[in-house]
């Protein structure tokens, strides 16, 4: 039947008949309603964004219609005709591709390999004559790519490049992208939507999840908002604003500034000088980075995903080992200590109180299986010398981080992996600056948050900030990098590429200096440096 | 619309599709675990009906005869409880750590030889206590030393503990199959036989009339600390926390590899004192067959029982009395050895099985409304 459905579908688009559209649909994982009586409508030739905060259901909606989930009740209409879906392949015989936040590419294979994957084609196959073809859709909607580029090759944004033509080979008509943009540079976003609006323009219906307002107001025709699994409203984007979608996204009215104070007397706290290290490849992951972080400031790293900045905090917690010297000042004996190749240990005996909220919650930061207790107790439980547990002080203690940072949560004894992602963040974030830290590093600390648990995150910060805190913040966000931070350090391939006044600098400038080539960066090396240190 | 209905009649969603439970009532739980034992006591019933055409009521009463017939079976069921208890119990703390410890067997097979030879070198020549400590010593220290090298070269080099604890099984077979040699009498038999018949000399003491008692009080003593020991001690949160992720370990700052020695060092130990057990509180010789699979039997009683020692008490009694049980079925009713193992399978199967249910339900297409 849905062999029919294609055919009948029209090959040149009115807006009477709906690319897709969406009746009544609801998907339950568990207890949890995931999507609640959704209904949407996408037509040919229009771009749909999805907009809702992290949880709100838009990526269940999205993979049942790609032949991932199969919802529990409502129907899917594609091209005016009622269809089933219950794999990827009967959404590909629907014309329906998904590119995925993850991409799903064979390294080592090129890219016109990539596309062709997985394919049964009539007759001989040739290779020859795909990479043709690629390079024909390529030019068609103005993508950038060489078809002979193998996949290790390729930055993130050309392997986003190699899933979206993936779809178009096969020929998809609708077109799904989640969170696209997540992880390409300011300029990388521009040429893609460039591109999407291309296609648009072709006659593609386009949807796009996102949680970004801007890039909802500048792209999309229509967008369609969830909230907390239920369908909060459909709206024209020409007749919108950015305060109205916040307010169906979120359910209420919020205010959007972040509240920044001016440094009270910085001191140098950590000085880091000409650090260097290789992965396990051998591939260089920092060069020659040095830089200041001050007390009572918010110092920002910017920069693509993947650049060195897990490197930078693991060098400094004392879990990668590095060339160079990390300098901690201690405040109270004014000593100079290098933390270099120190374990966390042998820094916590020095009396250094370094806190580090890392990017990955729950395989690093926290043991997933463990309850609240027991996870808070992970920084104190050598305490004391008796060889039993003393597990009062942490229940305590996590009780009041329950209470003061308003984690939801049946009660303390609650295995952390239960927990949404906020409530997990405020476990750890609320574990780590109990100890008191002179030295806060955080490392994506509100992705994947909802707008509330993010202010709640920044507003931590900020206060530590306020006590005096040297605090480190590595954001993907540069609206809140430049909303929150003092001072903002780019990092691009393992170099500092340039330390800016988060009060004056623009995202255009921090894009630029994200993308800087090493070339460049050898010879401004030295620049780079000098504004690092008078900033 | 019409062409919509016709769709619908070709078209239907899945019969039913899985989904994973966030929890689970523990009455329900058990309700399903009930249910599958129920349910695998039907099925291996009728099993045994249409190969053997006995009542199956009747074989289920000679199970239970052949596990607690006569006090006597109960005291050697005891027995045998106690010795899959004591191994179970020492692979524990490695399988927490996720420290695959295939190498139960080895283990406990090193320290009876070291036992042994302890029992054979210096049996007349020390007084009983003594004797009895430098045995237990040296069991300990045998079994540790025998988890000790597979530890080490996963902590320092990654080595893959799963094949070299495996490997380090076969050793400790040829070792003791070489000393049964050189000690069999008469000399050349292949048999050790029964060590200081005459004298008891290293035999561990028997408590009033029970010859099995001290072995059973010593391993619910063992059990009892290890379940401590994981629970409440210092040790034990480190061991979960290296178990669940050496990232989380190495950031918060646990020594890993000393952590993975260290809890390596204490299963082999209480392997070794299993071994000890068997030896001198059992067997009072030593083959090859010794340790009689309890190595590998031990991993799924831990699992089973999650890794909590308390609950390995009923999953090894689970194990201990269905091979028991067994056993007299195929006796009584002249049937091999196989027909014990396919009811004993046929069990299993159902329990292992049923946890499928507790960690996921099935739903099936709910009816459509036939107003269409």
């Amino acid at each position: 039947m849905e062999q029919h459905a294609e055919k009948t579908a029209p090959a040149d688009t009115n807006r009477g008949v709906p690319a897709i559209h969406l009746e009544h649909i609801t998907k339950r994982f568990g207890e949890v309603v995931a999507n609640d009586d959704i209904s949407l409508t996408v037509y040919h030739g229009e771009i749909l964004s999805i907009l809702g905060e992290n949880g709100s259901g838009k990526t269940t909606l999205m993979n049942m219609i790609s032949g991932i989930y199969f919802p529990d009740h409502g129907k899917i209409f594609v091209d005016g005709e009622e269809v089933v879906i219950r794999s990827p392949k009967d959404a590909f015989r629907c014309r329906i591709g998904m590119i995925h936040q993850h991409f799903k590419l064979v390294d080592i294979f090129t890219a016109t390999e990539n596309i062709v994957l997985g394919l049964k084609e009539e007759g001989r196959f040739s290779l020859k004559r795909a990479a043709e073809r690629v390079q024909e859709i390529s030019s068609r909607y103005g993508f950038d790519l060489d078809p002979n580029k193998k996949i290790h090759e390729m930055s993130v944004s050309e392997k986003q490049t190699v899933e979206i033509l993936k779809v178009l080979y096969r020929g998809a008509d609708i077109l799904i992208l989640d969170e696209p943009t997540a992880v390409l540079t300011p300029q990388e976003t521009q040429k893609l939507f460039a591109v999407l609006r291309r296609m648009r323009d072709a006659g593609k219906a386009i949807i796009i999840i996102t949680h970004k307002l801007h890039e909802v107001l500048s792209l999309s025709d229509q967008v369609t908002v969830l909230c907390k699994g239920r369908y909060a409203g459909t709206v024209n984007t020409a007749e919108t604003n950015e305060s109205q979608l916040t307010e169906m996204m979120v359910g209420r009215k919020v205010e959007l500034n972040i509240a920044r104070s001016e440094p009270k007397n910085p001191t140098d706290r950590l000085i880091v000088k000409g650090i260097t290290c290789k992965n396990r490849e051998g591939t260089e992951m920092l060069h020659d980075v040095s830089f200041t972080a001050r007390s009572g400031e918010i110092l920002g790293i910017a920069g693509i995903a993947g650049s060195g900045q897990r490197e930078l905090l693991e060098a400094i917690a004392g879990l990668q080992h590095v060339n160079g010297e990390i300098l901690y000042l201690n405040p109270k004996t004014n000593q100079q200590d290098d933390l270099r190749d120190k374990t966390p240990e042998q820094i916590r005996e020095l009396g250094v109180r370094l806190s580090f909220v890392p990017e990955d919650r729950l395989g690093m930061g926290l043991v997933g299986n463990m309850d609240i207790v027991d996870n808070i107790m992970l920084r104190s439980y050598k305490k004391g010398r008796s060889i039993f547990l003393e597990r009062k002080e942490p229940k305590t203690l996590a009780e009041k981080i329950i209470r003061e940072l308003e984690v939801v949560t049946p009660s303390a004894a609650t295995p952390v992996r239960r927990l949404s992602g906020g409530n997990v963040q405020k476990v750890l974030v609320g574990r780590e600056i109990a100890a008191s830290p002179t030295v806060l590093m955080a490392a994506y600390p509100v992705r994947g948050l909802d707008i509330n648990a993010s202010f709640t995150i920044y507003n931590l910060l900020n206060q530590q900030k306020e006590n005096g805190t040297a605090v480190i913040f590595v954001g993907e966000d540069l609206d809140v990098l430049i909303e929150l931070c003092d001072r903002i350090m780019v990092i691009s391939s393992g170099r500092i590429s340039g330390i800016v006044d988060a009060r004056t600098a623009t995202k255009e400038q921090i894009g630029q200096l994200m993308t800087k080539n090493t070339a460049e960066h050898s010879a401004e090396e030295g620049t780079a440096h000098g504004s690092g240190n008078e900033a | 619309m019409a062409a919509e209905t016709k769709h619908k009649s070709t078209v239907k969603e899945p019969l039913f599709h899985i989904a994973k439970r966030d929890s689970i009532a523990w009455q329900k739980a058990w309700l399903i675990r009930i249910a599958a034992i129920l349910l695998a006591l039907v099925f291996s019933g009728l099993v045994s009906y249409l190969l053997t055409k006995e009542n199956p009521l009747s074989i289920y009463a000679t199970m239970f005869d052949g596990a607690f017939g006569t006090e006597r079976r109960v005291w050697n069921l005891m027995q045998s409880l106690a010795m899959l208890l004591c191994v179970s119990v020492a692979v524990t703390p490695a399988f927490k750590m996720r420290f695959w410890n295939i190498g139960a067997e080895g283990q406990v097979l090193a320290g009876g030889l070291a036992t042994a030879a302890c029992m054979i070198l210096c049996g007349n020549k020390l007084p009983s206590p003594v004797l009895l400590l430098v045995m237990l010593i040296a069991s300990v220290a045998a079994g540790a030393l025998w988890a000790f090298i597979p530890a080490f070269f996963r902590a320092h080099w990654q080595t893959n503990e799963t094949l070299f604890t495996l490997m380090m099984n076969y050793i400790a077979i040829q070792l003791v199959s070489f000393f049964v040699y050189k000690w069999s009498v008469p000399k050349g038999s292949g048999q050790v036989g029964i060590i200081n018949r005459a004298t008891r000399a290293g035999w561990l003491p028997v408590l009033g009339n029970y010859e099995y008692l001290l072995n059973i009080l010593i391993v619910l003593i063992v059990t009892f600390t290890m379940f401590v020991y994981l629970k409440y001690s210092k040790h034990g949160y480190e061991i979960t926390v290296v178990g669940e992720s050496e990232n989380t370990a190495r950031y918060i700052g646990i020594p890993v590899k000393k952590v993975i020695i260290r809890t390596m060092l204490i299963s082999g130990a209480v392997c070794g004192i299993a071994g000890f057990l068997l030896v001198s509180g059992t067997d009072h010789t030593i083959s090859r067959d010794t340790a009689g699979g309890r190595g590998f039997t031990a991993i799924m009683v831990s699992w089973l029982a999650k890794f909590n020692p308390m609950l390995m008490v009923l999953t090894s009694f689970l194990l201990v009395f269905l091979d028991k049980g067994a056993s007299q079925v195929s006796t009584r009713l002249g049937l091999n050895k196989s027909f014990s193992d396919i009811i004993t399978g046929i069990i299993i199967f159902f329990i292992i099985g049923c946890e499928f249910f507790i960690q996921y339900k099935v739903q099936f297409r709910e009816k459509e409304a036939k107003t269409s």
